[in-house]
């Protein structure tokens, strides 16, 4: 248990430094289990309430019981949603069939870069965990992106003790990751500990299947699995050696590193 | 909700660091293999990936992520990697040793709570080796294990363990440090990492993993006195919460509290959390909590609550040593941007000491800049008073860092107090504060009254400026307004207060200044606004003007300086009028600036900072 607080007293602390040093300020909610868990400790911070909105970036392809969920939530805990997509995109006929580089670029890292700079945010709040894959393990709590909405990794500002890069340039923001430091067995155990509602994709219904990971429909696919409840998946995780990511398909090859540079979360 | 059991007992941040190329990230991958800690096919993967680039297999691939890092065979920035061992979770940070890449090493050791640092046995003590070893010690990391790496290089000899062990305790012995252990490794062949070597039969003390074990958490804080510097005060609902995080002691539900450097004084009501039942009655060290107070006093970010027996320090000045990580030196005279915990303000290098050699500690040299990757010893000067402490009795309330425009360019440690000239008259004011007798009627309860707080508007100049025609003008303006607001003129106290002071007595303008200030002070609890000119300090204004400052702090003051053609202005002057005044225009922009000070309700800036509602 100890350990869980240890890591919500430094993530509550990165949360409250964000709400003090940006105007304009907006947290990135998935409705997978790390935002939702974001979403809790700034509950948490704000001591039961979220004084930013929350931004959904719509593919479109994503899984509709993640909408309503999205919408059940979001009404019950009071929440400002706002929600964009990148309508040209998928005008133009996006999917997952052109390349899965070129959909994630152009539906998720375009349709939050359009948000971005049409509500004029200037800090986004982020549930990016460092063990999910290679390059997210490099990141700053407070990490800037330039102009374009990309993230210079070969320079990246010096982070010391509690005091983090606050202040930046007109027209760059700063991405905000305060879950750096979670692991996926500590925001399950969290998750159990706060009896947070999740969405119950992540459990098995019977099948022998379950999400590892949400994404949009076509890019993610489920394991095999029989956890039915929170504990079932701690365990699951306890003993298994499979990554994470590994239901994900951008992240094969140099795919991930790529994304990122351009600015996808 | 039950609880269950949790694999994990506690958290440790690890750093490793070291000369470029002594195996870090050779080690870490090292570790992560021998005992069983990476998914499975990672090996596989990246051997398949040094196969097609025709290069040999290296357990540094493992997570030098970025391909930049593979190709040049170099670790560019840190990588947080996850570990859980023996009922530990670790974060196992690697740090780059590439001089280029110091300000990486450093934001990753400042996180750690142990550190590994590795020397490579054939090349012996190197240049980074002895610069992140004296940085370890200056950012705080105590705990840490010096790794003499590739043994397999020297025959796995132990005279060349022993020199080099030798060697590098009595550089770290030059600044008291002490490493837990010595150990000899090869990394690359995994000897000493999990497992014991078959070659090192002469060594008898732990592995590396053995040494991660023993490194304990967080020693003591908890015990200290009482450190909570204020992050943001909330008024999201009915209650008025003072968030921050617990850098020392605890603090407790009845507590009393002081914050310093405004002297205010309240006691804790009750520590809010959200999801938690019953609601706590103490917060620790580490921990970040909300309390409310018995009483609405005015408190602000920046300032460091703590029990009345055991105060932080309060001065404009302290002397630190700092590295320096900018891309332009640090200049004497220059403007920085202060941050001492949770405050933030401007400040100034008012001496640069000297530039410390951490190649050879003894050898120093003088120098009006401090580059890039140097450590130095300062005096930094800030504009207003801060609450701090020595670094060698609390760590958090004891450092910085200095923001140079956009970015944290430099961070140090406080070591020495510097005595200003402000100090006894601080000290009065402590004193004063602290055994001030007050009625029913609160600071609080008199701003709502009033509909504005309290403040001082402070006009400065030499003579023949128009100092009293303008205060007379501002006094008129603000009650014609329906401010409640008071002229107070210095001629005034001479022929009354002062009467029983001799004509050279009157003439000392400290004393003189002492007494206006006591009576500012006051007038300013009455809940006024006080308009006031250094009309009776003649030239000595500028000094007058700071020790009114002190005296009635922390009410804001609003300084005005006037003057016939262009001068300098005394320090933290907020309005500089010179030439020909067009007093209207003057007055407009003295009442924007009591707005923007959050004295006269409205137009708080761009975000609604909720203590100023009135
Ligand atoms: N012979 C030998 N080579 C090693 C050992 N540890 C690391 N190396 C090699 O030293 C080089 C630098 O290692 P690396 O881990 O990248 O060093 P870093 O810069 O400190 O991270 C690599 O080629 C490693 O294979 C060791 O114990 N023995
Ligand atoms: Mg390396």
């Amino acid at each position: 248990m100890q350990h869980l607080r240890q890591l919500e007293d430094q993530s509550v602390y990165i949360l409250r430094e964000a709400y003090k040093h940006f105007d304009n300020l907006a947290m990135l909610w998935s409705m997978g289990k790390d935002s939702t868990v974001l979403l809790w400790l700034a509950r948490k911070a704000f001591f039961g309430h979220v004084p930013f909105p929350l931004l959904h970036v719509d593919t479109s392809f994503k899984i509709p019981a993640m909408i309503e969920y999205r919408d059940r939530v979001a009404r019950e805990w009071g929440l400002q949603l706002v929600v964009g997509q990148n309508k040209e995109a998928l005008a133009a006929g996006m999917n997952s069939s052109m390349g899965r580089v070129t959909c994630c670029t152009a539906l998720k890292t375009n349709g939050l870069k359009q948000l971005i700079e049409q509500k004029g945010y200037t800090g986004i709040i982020l549930g990016v965990r460092a063990d999910e894959e290679g390059t997210r393990a490099k990141e700053r709590y407070f990490s800037p992106r330039d102009k374009h909405g990309d993230w210079d990794f070969r320079d990246q500002p010096p982070e010391l003790w509690d005091q983090f890069k606050t202040t930046f340039p007109p027209g760059t923001h700063i991405r905000i990751h305060p879950l750096l430091d979670w692991t996926e067995i500590n925001i399950w155990e969290y998750i159990k500990a706060e009896n947070i509602p999740f969405i119950d994709l992540y459990l098995d219904k019977g099948e022998g299947t379950r999400y590892r990971s949400l994404g949009c429909a076509p890019c993610t696919t489920p394991i095999q699995s029989t956890a039915k409840s929170v504990d079932d998946i701690i365990n699951e995780l306890r003993h298994t050696t499979t990554a994470e990511r590994s239901g994900r398909a951008q992240d094969e090859g140099r795919g991930m590193e790529l994304l990122r540079k351009d600015g996808y979360m | 909700m039950t609880e269950i059991t949790m694999k994990a007992s506690d958290n440790l941040n690890i750093v490793i660091v070291g000369h470029v190329d002594h195996g870090k990230s050779t080690l870490l991958g090292r570790l992560y293999a021998d005992t069983g800690s990476l998914p499975d096919g990672k090996i596989e993967k990246v051997q398949a990936i040094c196969r097609q680039q025709g290069k040999e297999f290296e357990y540094a691939f493992l997570f030098d992520a970025f391909l930049e890092e593979q190709e040049q065979g170099i670790t560019i920035d840190t990588a947080r990697t996850f570990f859980a061992w023996k009922g530990r979770q670790y974060i196992i940070i690697d740090a780059p040793g590439h001089k280029e890449f110091l300000k990486n090493m450093i934001s990753g050791a400042a996180r750690a709570e142990g550190a590994l640092l590795l020397i490579d046995a054939l090349e012996g003590v190197k240049e980074q080796s002895k610069k992140h070893g004296y940085l370890l010690s200056l950012l705080g990391v105590r705990q840490f294990a010096v790794v003499v790496n590739k043994m397999d290089l020297v025959g796995y000899r132990q005279d060349v363990f022993d020199g080099i062990e030798k060697e590098y305790r009595e550089f770290l012995g030059q600044f008291k440090a002490v490493p837990q252990q010595i150990i000899p490794v090869s990394a690359k062949l995994g000897d000493n990492i999990a497992n014991r070597s078959e070659q090192m039969l002469w060594y008898k003390g732990p592995t590396v993993l053995d040494s991660l074990g023993a490194f304990k958490k967080e020693p003591g804080r908890s015990e200290q006195p009482l450190r909570m510097p204020v992050q943001d005060v909330y008024k999201f609902d009915a209650r008025r919460i003072i968030a921050g995080r617990v850098t020392a002691g605890r603090v407790k539900v009845g507590d009393s509290l002081v914050f310093s450097p405004s002297n205010k004084r309240a006691t804790v009501k009750s520590i809010e959390a959200f999801n938690v039942e019953p609601l706590p009655v103490e917060g620790h060290a580490g921990q970040t909590v909300g309390i409310t107070l018995d009483e609405q006093i005015f408190v602000e970010r920046g300032e460091v609550a703590s029990h009345q027996e055991q105060l932080p320090l309060v001065s404009t000045a302290f002397r630190a040593n700092v590295f320096w990580l900018g891309r332009k030196p640090l200049e004497r005279g220059r403007r920085y941007q202060l941050r001492v915990a949770t405050k933030e303000v401007d400040c100034e290098v008012a001496a640069i000491h000297r530039i410390i050699d951490t190649m050879d500690l003894a050898q120093q040299q003088g120098s009006n800049v401090v580059n890039r990757n140097q450590v130095a010893e300062l005096t930094i000067r800030a504009k207003v008073p801060v609450a701090f402490d020595l670094s060698v009795s609390f760590e958090a309330t004891g450092r910085f860092v200095l923001v140079d425009e956009y970015d944290i360019a430099g961070g140090g440690i406080v070591t020495e107090l510097v005595h200003d000239d402000q100090e006894f008259l601080r000290e009065e004011a402590r004193q004063r504060d602290f055994a001030w007798v007050k009625g029913e009627v609160g600071v609080e309860d008199r701003a709502q009254q009033y509909g504005h707080r309290a403040a001082i508007v402070l006009v400065t100049g030499g003579r023949h400026a128009g100092k009293s025609f303008l205060a007379k003008k501002i006094e008129a303006r603000l009650v014609a307004d329906g401010r409640h607001a008071y002229l107070l003129d210095g001629g005034n106290l001479r022929r009354g207060l002062d009467a029983d002071l001799s004509e050279g007595e009157r003439g000392q303008a400290a004393e003189m200044a002492r007494r206006y200030g006591e009576v500012a002070r006051l007038l300013v609890d009455t809940g006024l606004i006080v308009i006031s000119t250094t009309n009776p300090f003649g030239l000595a204004y500028s000094e007058a003007a700071q020790a009114i400052r002190t005296l009635v702090h922390p009410v804001p003051v609003i300084a005005i300086h006037m003057s016939k053609a262009p001068e300098e202005a005394p320090p933290n002057t907020d309005i500089v009028l010179s030439g020909p005044t067009d007093f209207d225009e003057a007055t407009r922009q003295i009442l924007e600036e009591l707005k923007r000070r959050g004295v006269l309700a409205q137009a708080i800036g761009a975000k609604p900072t909720f203590q100023y509602s009135i």
